[in-house]
């Protein structure tokens, strides 16, 4: 019986929660082959290692199958409804800082607010006959953020990867999507729009709310939680 | 019995009753084209209604109303004046709330009839109204027509109008426009900047994206137009807050709006539209003097309705849905037309929080 640890499987996400925990005791590290998704956990008993892509622990999270898990606030809250029934927000880990914005080409001189943005929406619709498409993968968050600010005569279109490359490729107008330099977006010629940031996010320990556990291993997770300082 | 069959045998019973009311009974595909939904109600749609797809018919959407097909089908063949009535499931995707039902009955009386607009508003309001019986609910009643109305004869650029009418429904953004037009909040340091600049195209930019340069153009001399127009005078702007507050019985209501009529005569003949209705009401047998009446009320959850809205809801119980809403809707008929247009008013009860009243009862 043990308590599992969903953290991310690759890259900079997975080195920096490695350092993190590193920094409180507990000594996480891939093992076996570059390509085998096995881990180690020293430094406290009980606790497995589960390596999965970023995006997968927010299920993996709500679904019970991993009792903490290390994702950002922004997966969280596009695929869990009501997250905070689901899951519980542990510690904040102080890297992976990413705004989830509203980006629009530079070339358009007359918006840099989402007021802006709502007006050339009806005149774009009134002019080509199909409503201004925003490129992104966060569906859920930002409709309820442009549903809340009032914007009207948009359209998401979905975009998985590349989203930078969409208004290029006139298969979108505006994109909406996770940023932490705004380098990319320089670089494909969009500007961020000044006043819509529609999530901060950075990379978080959670704790599932439903994944059930026995006596032994709630015990494990008051250890765990107690070498990493968030006991009590 | 269980309580899908129960809540079956009380939509068939509210059906029964529609028909006896004059209604003929239609029914409607449970699978719509997401197309003509998107393109009425826009995005927010995909927020409320579930979205499939097949690679020949392209993306389609679980029936979320009635009001669409109904519509849809009598302008393809209806003959006027025609009153209709259906029962069935609907489909709605609850991301936030588990407690809400994503799957209900609907059961819903149409009528479609240029002739009297107040008696046609007034049938529908006390068909429903009636058909809910002694269940403890509390009516409220509103006209987005008044509103309308008051946008319309504001004193201020064509543009301007436009925009706010077409904020109507997005209370939010339409304050926010209201206050800018009205000088009341300041320009964003974007905008003062990019109407000072002499050479704003000259933005260093590569011109990307199907949005042409013609058309930023033409939106940067529409803002500087604006820049130049008068702002809109802080009486009109008290008046349509004034409007927008008002919030009591009907007569009361009506005596109200015609005061403030007096110094906004656009809103004039919706007063007087208010006035018939009033009058058709209480022909009807409705308890005019008690019924509630706001004007803001419709305004956030039902976008298609541009004229009398009501709703029934459950008194002490702000967590259920309504049990009854309803409303007029000449706008969409006019875009499902094609060219044709039918003044069309209506209302739905959900038969299932019906039982549920009539249980506890």
């Amino acid at each position: 019986m043990t308590i599992k640890l969903g953290v991310p499987s690759k890259g900079r996400l997975m080195e920096k929660t490695f350092d993190w925990f590193g920094a409180r005791g507990v000594q996480l590290s891939r093992t076996g082959s570059d390509r085998e998704y096995a881990g180690a956990v020293e430094g406290v008993d009980g606790v497995e290692l589960v390596l999965l892509s970023a995006g997968e622990i927010p299920r993996e999270l709500a679904a019970g199958r991993i009792h903490l898990g290390v994702t950002g606030t922004d997966l969280i809250r596009e695929k869990l409804g009501q997250w905070e029934q689901q899951v519980q927000e542990l510690a904040e880990l102080g890297f992976g800082h990413a705004d989830l914005i509203i980006a629009v080409p530079g070339c358009w001189a007359d918006v840099d607010t989402l007021d802006d943005l709502d007006a050339a929406a009806a005149a774009f619709r009134a002019e080509h006959g199909f409503r201004l498409r925003i490129a992104t993968k966060y569906h859920r968050l930002v409709r309820e953020y442009l549903m809340d600010a009032g914007v009207a005569d948009y359209q998401l279109v979905d975009s998985q990867g590349a989203t930078e490359g969409t208004i290029k490729n006139l298969t979108a107008e505006a994109v909406a999507d996770i940023t932490s330099t705004g380098d990319t977006l320089r670089a494909n010629h969009l500007k961020i729009l000044d006043d819509a940031v529609v999530l901060q996010s950075q990379a978080t320990l959670f704790r599932s709310r439903v994944a059930q556990m026995t006596d032994a291993e709630r015990g494990g997770m008051a250890a765990l939680l107690e070498t990493l300082g968030l006991g009590g | 019995m269980d309580q899908k069959a129960r809540v079956k045998t009380r939509a068939a019973e509210l059906s029964a009753r529609f028909q006896a009311a004059g209604a003929v009974p239609v029914e409607t595909p449970l699978l719509l084209p997401a197309e003509v939904l998107l393109d009425l109600y826009g995005e927010d749609i995909r927020g409320r209604a579930y979205v499939t797809s097949d690679a020949l018919r392209g993306e389609q959407m679980l029936r979320p109303d009635f009001t669409v097909p109904v519509v849809q089908m009598h302008m393809a063949h209806g003959a006027e004046p025609a009153r209709y009535t259906y029962a069935g499931e609907v489909f709605r995707r609850q991301e936030d709330d588990a407690a809400r039902a994503n799957e209900y009955m609907q059961v819903g009386y149409e009528v479609f009839d240029r002739e009297n607009p107040a008696a046609a508003d007034a049938e529908v309001f006390a068909v429903v109204k009636e058909a809910l019986g002694d269940v403890p609910v509390r009516a409220a009643t509103g006209d987005i027509g008044i509103l309308a109305a008051a946008v319309a004869g504001l004193d201020t650029t064509e543009r301007r109008k436009k925009a706010l009418a077409r904020h109507i429904w997005r209370p939010r953004r339409f304050k926010a426009l209201l206050d800018r037009f009205s000088g009341r909040a300041e320009m964003p340091a974007s905008r003062a900047k990019l109407l000072a600049a002499d050479a704003p195209l000259d933005h260093g930019y590569p011109d990307i994206g199907v949005r042409t340069q013609a058309e930023v153009a033409a939106r940067i001399d529409w803002l500087r137009e604006d820049a130049q127009a008068a702002p809109i005078s802080a009486m009109q702007v008290e008046l349509i807050e004034a409007l927008l507050a008002v919030r009591e019985t009907l007569p009361n209501a009506l005596e109200h709006i015609r005061d403030l009529a007096v110094d906004m005569p656009a809103i004039s003949e919706a007063a007087y539209r208010l006035r018939d209705r009033i009058a058709a009401m209480d022909a009807r047998g409705v308890d005019v003097n008690t019924l509630g009446f706001e004007a803001s009320y419709g305004r956030t959850s039902m976008e298609y309705y541009d004229g009398f809205v009501f709703g029934f809801t459950v008194e002490g119980r702000a967590d259920l849905p309504p049990v009854a809403t309803g409303g007029r809707y000449d706008a969409l008929t006019q875009v499902l037309g094609q060219g044709r247009e039918i003044p069309a008013v209506g209302g739905v009860i959900r038969p299932g929080l019906l039982v549920d009243l009539e249980d506890a009862a």
